[in-house]
């Protein structure tokens, strides 16, 4: 993890280090809170290995990607739904 | 995965270490063997981000053999569904492809039961193996406040994962009683290295509280978790919190084995001697045949392995060490078996279906789950019932209904392309 990538999280380009999945460089930017229920309650991950969907996200245009099983590369472009 | 369909021997679903194993006896048997898992990285959740710097004294040895037997991996492949007896329709990077295989073998591990109580939604409560797993892939926690909680030896692994990346653990609170738990302890004499590991463990947690018969009962914060209330029954505390790891054990993943039609037995797929399940040519291994552990699950896997390649004097072998590991498995499930109270942790007002937030008031005002998922849409969001489906059937004693594929959200193109096929596929 020596290396660092530059990606954006909601337009805002971020240093991270390489080899981290998405939800951990989001939580690194901030915030756990990745989207917003359908009530409109606060919610991030839960499960951490890909079941819950709590944690989805938009990754370089795909929706409802799961940001915790996606590793982190060189430009990608994060959106998440809060 | 650019294009068509690949066929193989052996495919394995799901790269922890029961799939490992099996993949790892079938090659090594002469089988063509594609090993199919949803992440990045093979290992599970158990192994996780143990591919370079593997703590786990078996970790390293499996992916060694893993890498010498001549299995393929297709990574970041999920399963999405079985269109026809002999194929898998999977989703890689966004596109679908087919696998066609000869025998399969079912790894597909265990995920975290949930709870819900008051409070469970608010960001930063977690499940402790998916903190864990998180933690292994960049997730920050030093400085952090952390209370781990809910059932089951993993609570011990987590909070030293949380020390050893420099959060601050607040307190273990395990629902099991403390002579519950060191009875399970001395019975692990039959597997020393077992009981050492658990001692090692216990020594580096010294100075971190550590209460038994004692759980959550709400969690308070605004837009994220800062404080939690526990109790023994007795008395209730509170702790103040940046981050909350609660689950109350493991549960099987069972939705593609529900998918093929494999009979299940006690909510676990069931399983002959040989791994062999119900449906001809399958096979399941590790956590979804019990929650066993990562010892159990690698015998279970080799012996799936071996069976799958018709090698079966290799796979009797391995009978007598799969006796000895459930054994552990049963006293396992005794040691830390749920205390009923925790049924009444969630409140009418508490959501229990988080993807469509159904809360348990109107959950009691269906019957059965079906009815639920009819009326209220519970279980029928992104996560497809994998989350609140376990609590209902904890809070409510509901059992699930069968599994339609998708067994998971699938982009639609990906389904298209299960109509056309193509041969002469090719890996990666």
């Amino acid at each position: 993890m020596n290396n660092a990538v530059q990606i954006t999280i909601n337009g805002r380009p971020v240093s991270v280090p390489a080899g981290i999945v998405v939800a951990a460089a989001l939580a690194r930017s901030g915030t756990i809170q990745f989207r917003s229920s359908i009530t409109g309650q606060p919610r991030g991950p839960l499960c951490g290995m890909g079941i819950c969907m709590e944690c989805r996200a938009t990754i370089n245009g795909q929706t409802n990607c799961r940001s915790c099983l996606i590793v982190c590369e060189e430009g990608m472009e994060i959106r998440t739904y809060g | 995965m650019a294009d068509g369909s690949i066929s193989c021997e052996v495919a394995v679903v799901g790269g922890g270490p029961a799939g490992l194993a099996a993949a790892c006896t079938a090659a090594e048997s002469g089988r063509r063997v594609v090993l199919l898992d949803e992440s990045p990285w093979l290992g599970g959740q158990i192994w996780r981000g143990e591919q370079n710097a593997a703590a786990h004294p078996h970790a390293s040895a499996w992916f060694a053999r893993f890498d010498r037997s001549g299995a393929k991996v297709l990574a970041r492949s999920t399963v999405i569904s079985s269109p026809a007896p002999g194929s898998l329709l999977a989703e890689q990077d966004g596109e679908g492809f087919q696998v066609k295989w000869d025998r399969l073998i079912l790894a597909t591990g265990a995920r975290e039961l949930f709870l819900p109580f008051p409070g469970w939604t608010l960001p930063g409560v977690m499940g402790p193996g998916g903190l864990q797993s998180l933690i292994k892939n960049g997730w920050p926690v030093s400085g952090q406040r952390v209370v781990v909680a809910g059932s089951g030896p993993l609570l011990l692994a987590v909070a030293d994962t949380l020390r050893k990346h420099g959060a601050n653990v607040r307190m273990i609170a395990e629902q099991a009683s403390w002579s519950s738990v060191i009875r399970f302890g001395l019975g692990l004499a039959a597997h020393t290295s077992k009981l050492l590991q658990a001692a090692l463990l216990k020594l580096r947690l010294l100075g971190i509280q550590n209460r038994y018969g004692a759980w959550p009962v709400s969690a308070e914060g605004k837009d994220r978790i800062q404080m939690v209330t526990l109790t023994d029954g007795a008395e209730t505390w509170k702790l103040d919190c940046d981050l909350l790891a609660c689950g109350f054990g493991l549960v099987p993943n069972l939705e593609l084995a529900m998918a093929l039609g494999c009979e299940l037995k006690d909510g676990f797929v069931r399983v002959n001697d040989l791994q062999a399940t119900s449906i001809p040519n399958v096979f399941c291994a590790g956590e979804p045949t019990g929650i066993g552990g990562a010892d159990c699950a690698l015998v279970e896997g080799q012996i799936a392995g071996y069976a799958s390649a018709e090698f079966k004097a290799q796979a009797e072998r391995l009978f007598a060490k799969r006796r000895s590991w459930h054994t552990f498995r049963t006293a396992l499930a005794e040691a830390f078996a749920l205390r009923p109270v925790l049924k009444n942790l969630a409140t009418n007002e508490t959501i229990i279906c988080r993807c469509e937030d159904v809360s348990l008031g109107r959950l009691r005002q269906c019957t059965h789950w079906r009815e639920a998922k009819l009326h209220s849409r519970c279980g029928m969001g992104a996560c497809q019932g994998r989350v609140c489906g376990a609590a209902a059937k904890f809070i409510l004693g509901w059992e699930p209904e069968s599994i339609r594929p998708p067994v998971l959200p699938a982009r639609v193109g990906s389904l298209i392309s299960s109509r056309s096929e193509k041969s002469g596929g090719h890996f990666r």
